[in-house]
């Protein structure tokens, strides 16, 4: 019965924000106040319904009701319930309504929180939302709906993938999620916009806090799949510039550009139609991650539910979205107008480089991520791209925007001038480069000169960026939210540029062979192991290994590798075992069994690679901090600025 | 004048034209049917990636049935699928022969050597040469070769215990199943 009522919801949710697009963009178009008004309770009863179907997947999922489908498929009876609720997004069909979900909640959100925004721009954000909404509510009804029964009903379920049963999969996909669909939100900003004529600094101060919130949440999703990678997939790495990774990051590049470029037009107006475009691109770019994951056309090690015929569907819609906006842009964007301009040495330079930059590094990913396909298209046969494309084309565009980055903070806008600010970057650089040379040569005793630029680049912004705000605090004066979060993002940056820098230059490690008693030594640390035992889990069974750490003698730690066996799919996973100790990650995996007690064990140590993670939650909180400023949140009379370009509306 | 604010959506056509082709292209739910398929497998000669003054060639393989399998030490996919392959190895019912893919010597014994080597042999294929020959389209990839050296099944992406099962093993002559 509830799947059958949660099929139900799902098509009236459909029908739902079939209305709320069609009032959201046609009321204003014909200037019908009843059909704009009908927008917000099309809004709500949305809400109601996603969230009553996702209630009703989840009621089936705890339940073991392996009479639907998609239970049957991605769950099991000895499944933990914490797992049978987080298996709802561990396929395709359940991640595709956990993004309606989202989607519907950024959605209630924008039309709780946005609500003192001009009545008519109001309902065309709300409407665009809908048109984003009704295309993934049909593509899930028509290709994935997860409600399909059995029969007859399957005894027990065919288990959740194993690699995908760890606590980072509870968090990773939804928060992922939250980050690229709230670009929806800049993206039907930016559309309520053009479909109006009229774009002003008025309108980059309401995007702004919506943007920065979907960066926040796409950064944190990112680092929390990167983190699970490096403990679960069993070999240490962190990164792996798969398709799907890219897929993430190009929105996360062409957002943090976005960011940027939403502050010029905020305070100076200018860049209107690059923000415009920004703002098509993240939410655009989110889409195509969505139909490069789940067509099937890149094989990456997310593919696990690729399917041709799913991707015809998405193609065509992001083709309507896409290509809908970004006609309506050909057409509107000629007419914005910029006020006057700005000197080179201006912030705005600053900001336009940074724009430029960040771009520029989406599009080496883009390429990167997308050439074996169009390599394929064209007939040229095939071509694979790995880290020794993206890794120095990605660095090409980030060390020039880390060395800007310290001097645009300190630049002013429209005029050229550093000023006294000369000599502070200047002690600043030096500091930071003696600094510098005191981690690298000092701590790691030896290092390249690469290692050295991107410990003093990142040096230098942490030192750079503390230096107004301190001084403005010894002044007393006052220091908005907005400075805050900038300076704490900024600062986040920099120990993630450190911290990378550190990981690949002096990370250690060995696969050794070892016999039980016998011991190896890697980066100062010695690892003895102690042989292997059985290990029994609630849906899995498989061997569990010691290793005991010392330095010079001294104890470190107990490390309790795992390779489990899991019961129902058969497939063997390799949990490995980490521990933290003066800033090194020591971490070490089982390998194979090479006969008589003997295994194959894999250690690594990385220097400050937690500090990678770390580093993205303190730039999501800069970004947290940013959004919680007043200047957000006071009411502004929307008529006060006139609108720079109005064309007659249609 | 040419209206620059037109230029993204040129682009963007363009793109499309890309995706819908990739889509035509993509693999049916993870299956390919390759064009090899009932045709004579391509034939090479690559330096052994465990010897590199060694030749392996694939005149050594006629005969008997053969499993090449594509990987790299740059693929994720490869790494999942090797616990796989060392059980097929293991299983000892059709012989397992490797195509290092556009990679790294080093780091391709270092990936077997951490991992366990399942294979025969190993041919090295640093650029990509071979592959192309039997239109690999992205690692891994594994083909079914019959004695008479003909490709009788590919299969795209990781081999699975379901693929070995359904796929590989029913077309394996029973003679050679109940060996091992």
């Amino acid at each position: 019965m509830l799947p059958e009522l949660g099929h139900f919801a799902l098509i009236l949710a459909l029908l739902l924000a079939g209305l709320q697009a069609f009032f959201g963009i046609a009321g204003p178009m014909f200037g019908r106040e009843r059909w704009s008004a009908a927008v917000i309770p099309a809004v709500a009863g949305q809400f109601v319904m996603v969230a009553t179907a996702v209630g009703c997947l989840m009621a089936s999922f705890v339940g073991n009701d392996f009479s639907v489908k998609y239970v049957a498929e991605n769950s099991n009876t000895a499944l933990p319930v914490f797992y049978r609720v987080a298996a709802l997004w561990g396929a395709h069909e359940g991640s595709l309504l956990l993004w309606i979900m989202l989607l519907a909640l950024w959605t209630v959100a924008v039309a709780v929180l946005a609500s003192r925004l001009p009545r008519l721009f109001l309902a065309r954000v709300l409407g665009v939302l809908g048109v984003i909404s009704f295309g993934f509510l049909l593509f899930t009804l028509a290709t994935s709906n997860p409600f399909l029964r059995l029969d007859p009903p399957a005894g027990d379920g065919a288990d959740l993938n194993p690699i995908l049963q760890d606590p980072g999969l509870a968090g990773h996909p939804p928060v992922l999620y939250t980050g690229y669909v709230g670009f929806a939100v800049a993206f039907a900003f930016a559309c309520g916009a053009m479909l109006e004529g009229r774009m002003d600094q008025n309108w980059a101060r309401w995007t702004r806090p919506w943007v920065t919130a979907a960066w926040s949440f796409l950064t944190c999703g990112i680092a929390m799949g990167s983190f699970w990678a490096y403990y679960e997939l069993g070999w240490g790495g962190f990164w792996f510039w798969d398709p799907v990774e890219c897929a993430s990051f190009m929105p996360w590049l062409v957002g943090t550009a976005l960011i940027h470029s939403l502050a010029v037009t905020d305070k100076r107006g200018l860049f209107k139609s690059w923000t415009l475009l920004l703002s098509v691109l993240a939410f655009s770019l989110s889409l195509l991650g969505t139909f490069l994951v789940r067509s099937g056309v890149l094989v990456s090690v997310h593919s696990f539910a690729a399917d041709p015929s799913r991707g015809v569907f998405i193609l065509s819609f992001l083709i309507v979205m896409i290509g809908g906006a970004l006609s309506l842009y050909a057409r509107r964007a000629p007419l914005l107008k910029s006020p006057a301009g700005f000197e080179l040495g201006a912030r705005e330079s600053f900001l336009l480089f940074n724009n430029v930059l960040l771009v520029m590094a989406a599009g080496t990913v883009f390429a990167g991520t997308l050439a074996p396909l169009i390599s394929g298209a064209l007939g040229l046969g095939t071509v694979s791209v790995g880290p020794p494309f993206f890794n120095p084309t990605f660095m090409l565009a980030m060390l020039p925007l880390l060395a800007l980055l310290s001097i645009g903070i300190h630049a002013s806008w429209k005029r050229g001038r550093l000023g006294t600010q000369r000599r502070t970057l200047l002690y600043t650089l030096v500091a930071a480069a003696v600094l510098g040379c005191g981690l690298v040569y000092g701590i790691y005793s030896h290092g390249h000169l690469l290692t050295l630029v991107g410990a003093t680049l990142g040096l230098w912004i942490i030192l750079s960026s503390l230096v107004d705000p301190l001084d403005r605090l010894r002044r007393r004066l006052s220091l908005p939210r907005a400075v805050i979060g900038m300076t704490v993002a900024h600062i986040g940056l920099a120990i993630a540029v450190i911290a990378l820098t550190m990981v690949q230059s002096f990370t250690n490690e060995r696969d050794v062979a070892l016999a039980p008693g016998a011991s190896a030594t890697v980066g100062g640390y010695q690892f003895r192991f102690d042989g292997v035992g059985p290990i029994e889990g609630p849906n899995y069974d498989g061997v569990g290994g010691t290793l005991v750490v010392t330095r010079n003698g001294a104890p470190v730690a107990v490390l309790k590798p795992q390779k489990r066996r899991y019961s129902v799919q058969h497939q063997v996973t390799t949990e490995t075992a980490i521990h933290y100790s003066r800033g090194n990650n020591l971490l070490v995996a089982l390998g194979d069994d090479l006969g008589a007690g003997r295994w194959s064990v894999r250690i690594q140590i990385r220097p400050l690679v937690s500090f990678i993670w770390i580093a993205a939650v303190i730039m999501a909180l800069g970004g947290a901090l940013a959004i919680s400023d007043r200047r957000y949140r006071l009411a502004r009379p929307a008529e006060a600025v006139p609108a720079a370009a109005a064309p007659e509306h249609a | 004048m040419i209206n620059r604010f037109l230029i993204p959506m040129v682009a963007f056509v363009l793109l499309a034209v890309v995706l819908a082709i990739g889509i035509k292209h993509a693999p049916e739910k993870g299956v390919i049917a390759s064009p090899l398929i009932g045709k004579p497998a391509p034939q090479f000669s690559l330096p052994s990636l465990a010897d590199p003054t060694r030749t392996v060639s694939s005149a050594a393989l006629r005969g008997r049935w053969y499993l090449l399998n594509v990987w790299g030490s740059w693929c994720g996919t490869c790494r999942e699928e090797h616990q796989m392959l060392l059980d097929v190895r293991r299983s000892g019912r059709v012989r397992l022969v490797g195509l290092d893919w556009r990679d790294d010597d080093s780091e391709a014994r270092g990936y077997l050597q951490q991992l366990g080597d399942p294979y025969e042999f190993v041919a090295a294929d640093h650029d990509g040469r071979i592959a192309i020959d039997w239109g690999v389209y992205a690692a891994p990839e594994s083909f079914l070769v019959n004695p008479a050296g003909i490709v009788v099944y590919k299969c795209m992406g990781e081999l699975t215990p379901a693929i070995w099962e359904k796929e590989i093993l029913p077309r394996l002559p029973k003679a050679q199943m109940a060996g091992s």
